[in-house]
């Protein structure tokens, strides 16, 4: 389900043909950038806070087993029960289980990017089960049946006036206004009857604590602690990545997610659980289930590069800092994650014949790598995609390694190689450029590149001749 | 990943890695580069072995190419332990940052990081390692300022050319907007990716007109080339110039 | 099925051993400042007021009089507390007369109260601490004051006792040794609920309370 065809290069073209897309990007990531700037003042304070979150996370995936099977004991010991699916579907028909269990057909849901890696909504509906999305911006793009098009403001690309077009259309009585108060003030009293009526609450998390047995989400709108503290239920899912050792890894962790995410010094809610309620406790669900997923993620685990995937927490700020995803924002990418993280994590779960092509989608400008959090070296493995996607070794390990291999880019590169291995002909090669390089014939590479630009020039006499002439030494 | 490099002291001879795309299209910059480094009396050597930094291979998946390329060029700048100075941040980023990674499971490894040390960019090695003094003798001119990524984030050579270009008394630099965004070249995402790279080259060049700037400096050629290229399309008439070309020419008056 | 799913999942995850010998950084370089108790005090409501919460700090004798008149002000009718809480003899001999809320204690429990609890007013919790790094609260919530009062009716006006607030989120883990003690939910709150969903403008009361507002006892 997750692997449907993609076809990128159309839904770029559409995506920057659209100029109020691309306007909202702009606006709106160019000023988390500068939030996040603003939090994070001292570059050397940052680079501290940096080495201790990476060090956090891959302390964690290195004991990952280990501290997994710890986090299963704690949780169990406090009375969540703990669940395991290696695939999407298989967490859907967990969840799918939980709810029958308890006749329940109205799920309230918190922000969560593995349920929509499941496509969780959409599995539900079809068995009759309600699933409403309750974080504000989910929320609007459900209404509008689209998928986010960011990992943290999932309605980033539609202004006021397409926010109440959406409410308008979708709920009733409702006028249409494009005053934002307004429209809050309609989400506040659509959700909360439902918060107030659902059977089950469905949320993410952002860190599994081992040592306690505890699940921390970060909101800052409430709908995440409505979902898990008022109907009787409460479903968490997570990646099995999400676990870390202890909470003294917290503070640094914490502080980098919600700076990087939305330029804050902490959330309005950091929400730690631990149990169901307890005796004598008046509120809060008396049942809590934990869905761990797999889907890929082990496999990662065995390679010492692909493994640092998995150190991400989903801040979104790679996405902000991307020059690519600022343009052509999120549908494009066809994907649950997009911009950065998601052209190195989605090959990996979909697979490279699919979703190869996204791992192109990349000038290498190391943005990313420079504001990752976790310090993920993001363009190393986008590269790492693009050599399995060739798997000229054929030792690759990637799902669907090989699928781009054909021989005209082989033969190119071949070409390549010898023309500037081999110095004679690097030098026959360079002069018949500088001689006849104006009359290229215009087509493939160079053409794209013509496109918007004139032809590179080639010189009468190259840097090895000039430097000859005028006696640079050389050796 | 920009690190604080260790500069050699009492610079006699430096090796010279001109780059591919210097050597083909824009030979005049290596030169300007070549005469700076002598200007600062430094013997400057430019091995006729070399060619290629590998990265357009390496970039686009094809790594055991662009190894068997890097070690052409490790061979050919290895007769003595000079430091390698390179007109272009990106390719000197390749060879001091990937090239260990390249061979990191390999038993030169050791022999490759060495290598690697020895590798500067031009601006930055002009300022930090030769503690260059330029005097201006040209006429009053407003120019801007792009940084390669690379330049930027693998070399952190952003800061040495504006401190060479604020030697140049007559010089007026008038930074742009998004000045750390990517101009969109990218080597071969200019030709994978066609129309993202259009975009982001439109928008650079947007900011670049709005600064009133008669020339675009950078280190890099490859933008040079993008920018350049798309502005000539266009008809906007800024300059795009090498800095090392740039200096040697106010510097002569 | 999922203990099956449980074995296969754990056996990659054994063997992922095998091929990688991981490398651990060291951490433990970022350290939030300590500070003293006036400087604790001061940044918590810099940081707290910031997000836009009110904070008043005031000797603890006063507590009650400053409700009443915050309370006026909103012209609330309807006040829930946990009956048993260190101030619900207090609030229950100053909050009454003309001009002040009716007051509901939470009752028994969720499923008989939740109805008549999404309609209220104020909420006035207790907290067990705060902390000046991030400006939060901490709130533990305990049978005598459940989780939902600081999070369903429109205002939630927080205690603070002022020797409780520490300086950073690490120091309140240690001091109130979080690792031994963790209950079935701990929050930190640093103000009122708010979205930027729309337009990335700001707004607060999306979910929960519209306004928080701490008082610090010294
Ligand atoms: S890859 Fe890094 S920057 Fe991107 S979402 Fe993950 S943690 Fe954040």
């Amino acid at each position: 389900m997750g692997s449907q065809h993609l076809d990128f290069t159309a839904n770029v073209t559409e995506a920057l043909a659209d100029r109020q897309l691309r306007a909202n990007f702009k606006s709106a990531l160019t000023g988390l950038m500068k939030k996040r700037v603003a939090v994070l003042p001292d570059a050397a304070e940052r680079e501290r806070m940096r080495d201790d979150a990476e060090a956090a996370k891959r302390k964690a995936l290195a004991k990952l087993p280990e501290l997994l099977e710890r986090l299963e004991r704690r949780c169990t010991e406090n009375g969540i029960i703990v669940h395991w699916a290696e695939t999407t579907a298989e967490a859907n028909e967990i969840i799918l289980g939980i709810m029958r269990s308890h006749d329940a057909t109205k799920l309230v849901k918190g922000k969560s990017m593995v349920s929509e890696e499941m496509h969780l909504n959409h599995f539900l509906e079809s068995h009759g089960i309600e699933a409403l999305e309750t974080d504000l911006g989910e929320f609007i793009i459900q209404l509008n049946h689209e998928p986010p098009s960011h990992i943290i403001v999932p309605a980033v690309h539609k202004n006021r006036q397409q926010v109440g077009r959406i409410f308008a259309d979708n709920l009733e009585g409702i006028p249409y206004t494009d005053v934002v108060e307004e429209l809050n003030a309609i989400a506040r009293k659509t959700l909360r009857e439902k918060f107030r009526t659902g059977h089950v609450g469905l949320s993410g998390v952002n860190f599994a604590v081992a040592e306690t047995g505890t699940l921390v989400l970060v909101e800052n709108e409430g709908n995440g602690r409505m979902c898990t503290t008022v109907p009787p239920v409460h479903v968490a899912v997570m990646g099995l990545e999400k676990v870390v050792e202890s909470l003294s890894d917290l503070p640094p962790l914490l502080r980098l997610l919600t700076a990087s995410a939305t330029g804050q010094l902490v959330t309005t809610y950091v929400n730690c659980i631990t149990s169901p309620r307890k005796d004598g406790e008046r509120d809060g669900p008396k049942e809590i289930h934990l869905v761990i997923l797999d889907n890929g993620r082990s496999k990662m685990l065995a390679d010492a590069q692909l493994r640092r995937t998995l150190q991400c927490i989903r801040c979104g700020t790679c996405l902000n800092h991307c020059p690519v995803y600022i343009r052509i924002g999120g549908h494009a990418y066809g994907s649950v994650y997009p911009g950065p993280i998601g052209k190195i994590l989605t090959p990996q779960i979909d697979g490279l014949a699919d979703k190869g092509v996204l791992a192109t989608a990349s000038s290498l400008c190391n943005a990313c790598e420079e504001v990752c959090p976790v310090r993920i070296p993001i363009p190393g493995i986008i590269r790492r995609m693009r050599t399995e996607a060739y798997d000229e070794k054929g030792d690759g390990v990637v799902k669907g390694h090989g699928a781009k291999k054909n021989l005209l880019e082989t033969l190119v590169w071949k070409g390549w190689e010898l023309t500037y291995r081999i110095p004679a002909l690097n030098r026959f090669v360079v002069s018949m450029l500088g001689r006849f390089g104006d009359k290229l014939p215009n087509v493939g590479p160079l053409k794209a590149w013509t496109s918007v630009r004139t032809a590179p020039r080639f010189a009468s006499k190259s840097l090895h001749q000039l430097a000859k002439e005028e006696g640079i030494r050389h050796e | 990943m920009a690190h604080t490099f260790t500069y050699p002291r009492d610079v006699k001879t430096v090796y010279y890695f001109g780059t591919c795309l210097v050597d083909m299209s824009f030979p005049q910059a290596g030169m300007a580069g070549i005469h700076l480094l002598r200007r600062a009396g430094v013997e400057v050597v430019f091995p006729q072995e070399q060619s290629c930094c590998g990265q357009p291979a390496y970039n686009s998946g094809f790594l055991e190419e662009a190894r068997a390329v890097a070690r052409a060029q490790i061979k050919a700048f290895s007769r003595a332990d000079w430091p390698i100075v390179v007109p272009s941040g990106s390719c000197a980023g390749m060879m001091r940052h990937h090239y260990p990674e390249m061979f990191a499971n390999d038993p030169e490894y050791f022999d490759v990081r060495k290598f690697s040390e020895r590798v500067f960019e031009l601006g930055d090695f002009l300022h930090n390692a030769l503690h260059v003094r330029y005097e201006d003798k040209g006429k009053p001119v407003k120019v801007t300022w792009h940084s390669s990524c690379h330049a930027m984030r693998e070399m952190g050579a952003t800061a040495a050319a504006k401190a060479l270009i604020g030697q140049l008394s007559n010089v007026e630099l008038v930074e742009i907007e998004r000045e750390y965004e990517c101009c969109g070249f990218g080597g071969t995402f200019s030709i994978k990716q066609p129309e993202i790279s259009a975009a982001m080259v439109a928008d650079k060049i947007e900011d670049i007109r709005a600064t009133g700037a008669s020339a675009i400096l950078s280190g890099d050629c490859g933008c040079l080339m993008n920018i350049g290229g798309a502005m000539e399309h266009k008809g906007v008439p800024v300059a795009p110039r090498h800095l090392a070309e740039f200096i040697w020419e106010r510097i002569n008056g | 099925m999922s203990s099956t799913a449980r074995d296969r999942i754990f056996a990659r995850l054994h063997a992922a051993r095998t091929t990688v010998s991981p490398y651990v950084p060291q951490g433990g370089t970022w350290q939030a400042p300590m500070l003293d108790k006036d400087q604790r005090i001061e940044l918590l409501k810099k940081r707290m007021e910031t997000v836009r919460s009110e904070v008043h700090v005031l000797p603890e004798a006063e507590w009650s009089a400053k409700l009443v008149e915050l309370l006026k002000v909103r012209e609330a009718k309807t006040l829930t507390y946990g009956h048993d809480a260190w101030f619900g003899g207090a609030l229950r001999s100053k909050i009454k007369g003309k001009g002040m809320p009716r007051l509901v204690p939470y009752g028994e429990n969720a499923e008989a109260f939740r109805d008549e609890l999404f309609g209220i007013d104020v909420g006035i919790t207790s907290t067990l601490g705060g902390i000046a790094e991030n400006g939060t609260l901490i709130v533990w919530p305990t049978p005598q004051e459940p989780r939902l009062l600081s999070l369903v009716p429109t205002v939630h006006v927080a205690l603070l006792k002022a020797d409780t607030i520490h300086s950073t989120l690490a120091e309140a883990m240690r001091e109130m040794r979080w690792a031994e003690n963790m209950p079935t939910n701990a929050l930190l709150i640093s103000g009122p609920s708010k979205t930027a969903d729309i337009e990335m403008t700001l707004a607060f009361g999306v979910h929960g309370p519209k306004e928080l507002i701490v008082l610090v006892l010294e």
